[in-house]
């Protein structure tokens, strides 16, 4: 079966930056992907060399089994891309601006699909609206249309939710999710890791052009971390020999940190020896944003 | 927004029967679209800003021609037979023929380079023989529509001839053509609008004013007549002229070999920095 997306020993150096550093990767038809990392990891580079904004400096990549260079017109045609930066063409209205993104697509009569996608981000009461005349949130959403015009089987935001508010990441992810549910497959980059975790099945993180961790992502959230135990103590007093487990010290409370679940048993028993007794005690698991951050520190 | 919250942004089971829709179909392109959608967005980007685009540089026209006609009318001869005035306006028009067409392609590469909309054009799938092609032919219809809008606006003070029209439409294209690719060119090089302002002040303007359009290079000492005979711009205006006065400095097949072999290798040179993606795809 073809893949969605298959990038093989990609480089990009810009000078003496390696900007992509042999990056190998695989993904599925109709996955939710994130690709997360901190500025400068190359997420946005290895984006930019999918659709062809960007020339790899060796390796290869494909797009539903097209390759971005050798058969680009099939590549582009099966990738709709949102743009990190709030981009937009001044002189012309929203209905417009997705008229043109559709005909560069070759597609002469696609009002139909034009309207849907515009009904499902709230923007056809905008329609005749110039682009200046949007906020920031709406000229986003005019983004995310414009990648939507030609009905592409992938498609890659690149932080589709930087700067916008509540209102329209619900509607956005509301939207995206139903595509991937029509069998799109979704590249997401995010900073956000609340929404990566929510939203994506898999992801990989890179960190300085290497992708440092790839895998499902109830695996990362499994493999990499332990637990928090937060615990209300009568009285008030921690044994000394937890003491180096404690991560926040809250009112009337601790947080501690376990290397895995057998250590709670042992927190209990040292608090038992101790005669302290336990009013609260929750288990905690680590959320995305504690496994971003401890693979980083790692890697 | 927190986890729950984005997990409440699912829509549960989508439109239609059955909770999942038809798969989807990546519809089917019809070729030249893509072609012919840039062009009609690269034409109605000056279109809309007509104002700006279209009538100050036929009032700009207007001017130079009540000023220098008004001073030398009746004191200069050029071409026997032919008044100043007249003189001027085919040469007026070629100016303003030349600097729109350079002016349309220049600057809309430019403006969307800076604002980042370039990449609007740069993600479909258009070839770049198709985004040369768009941005020639919405330069060269620029420089076509302000040229007929000069000689709207200044038929009425002059008695023009129009002895070879053929030769006159082929200069006018042939022409524009030569800067509007000049225009893709540094529209693609310049980063900086001062970069392009350079192209514009320091090469396209002094090339335009030192062409003839005000005088015969015959009336030039002979160093400058034969630096004349280097400027591309000359035989055009120098063609252009002969179309309608059916009397030129130089013979007009030699100025349209002249023209034509600058467009097809400056058209050459535009596909190759196109292709290679030079400062587009970087």
């Amino acid at each position: 079966m073809i893949t969605a997306i298959e990038v093989e020993q990609v480089t990009r150096c810009y000078g003496t930056l390696r900007a992509l550093d042999a990056v190998t990767l695989t993904i599925e038809r109709g996955e939710f992907f994130g690709l997360l990392g901190p500025n400068g990891a190359g997420k946005t580079t290895l984006i930019h060399i999918l659709a062809g904004l960007t020339l790899a400096t060796s390796g290869s990549a494909r797009v539903m089994g097209h390759d971005v260079v050798g058969a680009y017109r099939e590549a582009r045609r099966a990738l709709g891309v949102v743009p990190q930066e709030l981009v937009f063409d001044p002189f012309f209205t929203v209905r417009e601006a997705l008229d043109f993104q559709s005909g560069y697509f070759g597609l002469r009569d696609n009002r139909d699909w034009i309207e849907e996608v515009m009904s499902h981000l709230d923007l056809s009461g905008k329609a005749e609206t110039n682009m200046r005349a949007l906020s920031g949130g709406m000229k986003r959403r005019v983004m995310v249309a414009q990648a939507l015009v030609h009905k592409p089987p992938v498609i890659v935001l690149d932080e589709p939710t930087a700067g916008v508010d509540v209102e329209l990441r619900q509607a956005l992810w509301k939207f995206i999710r139903s595509l991937n549910q029509d069998g799109h497959t979704i590249v997401l980059t995010t900073h956000y890791l609340e929404e990566a975790e929510a939203l994506c099945g898999r992801i990989a993180m890179l960190k300085q052009g290497r992708i440092v961790a790839l895998d499902t992502t109830q695996n990362l959230l499994r493999r990499h971390s332990g637990c928090y135990l937060e615990l209300r103590l009568v009285p008030d007093r921690l044994p000394e020999s937890l003491a180096p487990l404690v991560v926040q010290r809250r009112e009337g409370g601790y947080r501690l940190a376990l290397r895995d679940y057998n250590a709670v048993e042992r927190v209990v028993a040292e608090l038992r020896a101790n005669n302290v007794l336990i009013q609260e005690l929750e288990v905690m698991h680590p959320d995305l944003e504690e496994v971003f951050v401890q693979i980083m520190h790692k890697s | 927004m927190s986890r729950e919250e984005i997990a409440a942004g699912n829509p549960g089971p989508p439109p239609g029967e059955g909770g999942r829709r038809e798969p989807f179909l990546t519809p089917r392109p019809s070729p030249l679209t893509g072609f012919y959608t840039l062009f009609h967005k690269e034409w109605l980007r000056f279109w809309k800003v007509s104002v700006q685009t279209i009538l100050a540089p036929v009032l700009t026209a207007l001017l130079f021609l009540v000023v220098f006609a008004h001073s030398l009318s009746g004191r200069v001869e050029i071409f026997p037979g032919v008044d100043y005035a007249a003189f001027l306006v085919p040469g007026l028009a070629m100016m303003s023929v030349l600097q729109n067409a350079f002016a349309n392609s220049s600057s809309s590469l430019m403006q969307s380079k800076m604002t980042g909309s370039i990449v609007f054009v740069l993600l479909p799938p258009l070839s770049h023989q198709e985004f040369f092609g768009a941005y020639l032919l919405a330069s060269v219809a620029r420089g076509l529509v302000v040229g007929a809008g000069v000689f709207a606006a200044t038929v009425w003070f002059v008695d023009l001839r129009y002895e070879q029209p053929w030769w006159a439409l082929a200069f006018a294209v042939a022409s524009s053509g030569v800067l509007g690719v000049l225009g893709i060119i540094a529209g693609i090089y310049s980063d900086k609008v001062d970069e392009l302002a350079m192209f514009q002040n320091f090469i396209i303007l002094p090339l335009t004013f030192l062409s003839g359009v005000f005088y015969s290079i015959y009336s030039l000492p002979p160093l400058w007549q034969w630096l004349s005979h280097l400027n591309p711009i000359f035989y055009m205006v120098d063609g252009f002229r002969y179309g309608f006065f059916g009397v030129s400095d130089v013979s007009p097949w030699l100025s349209l070999a002249f023209v034509g072999s600058s467009f097809f290798a400056l058209s050459f040179f535009t596909l190759w920095l196109l292709r290679t993606g030079y400062k587009l795809r970087r």
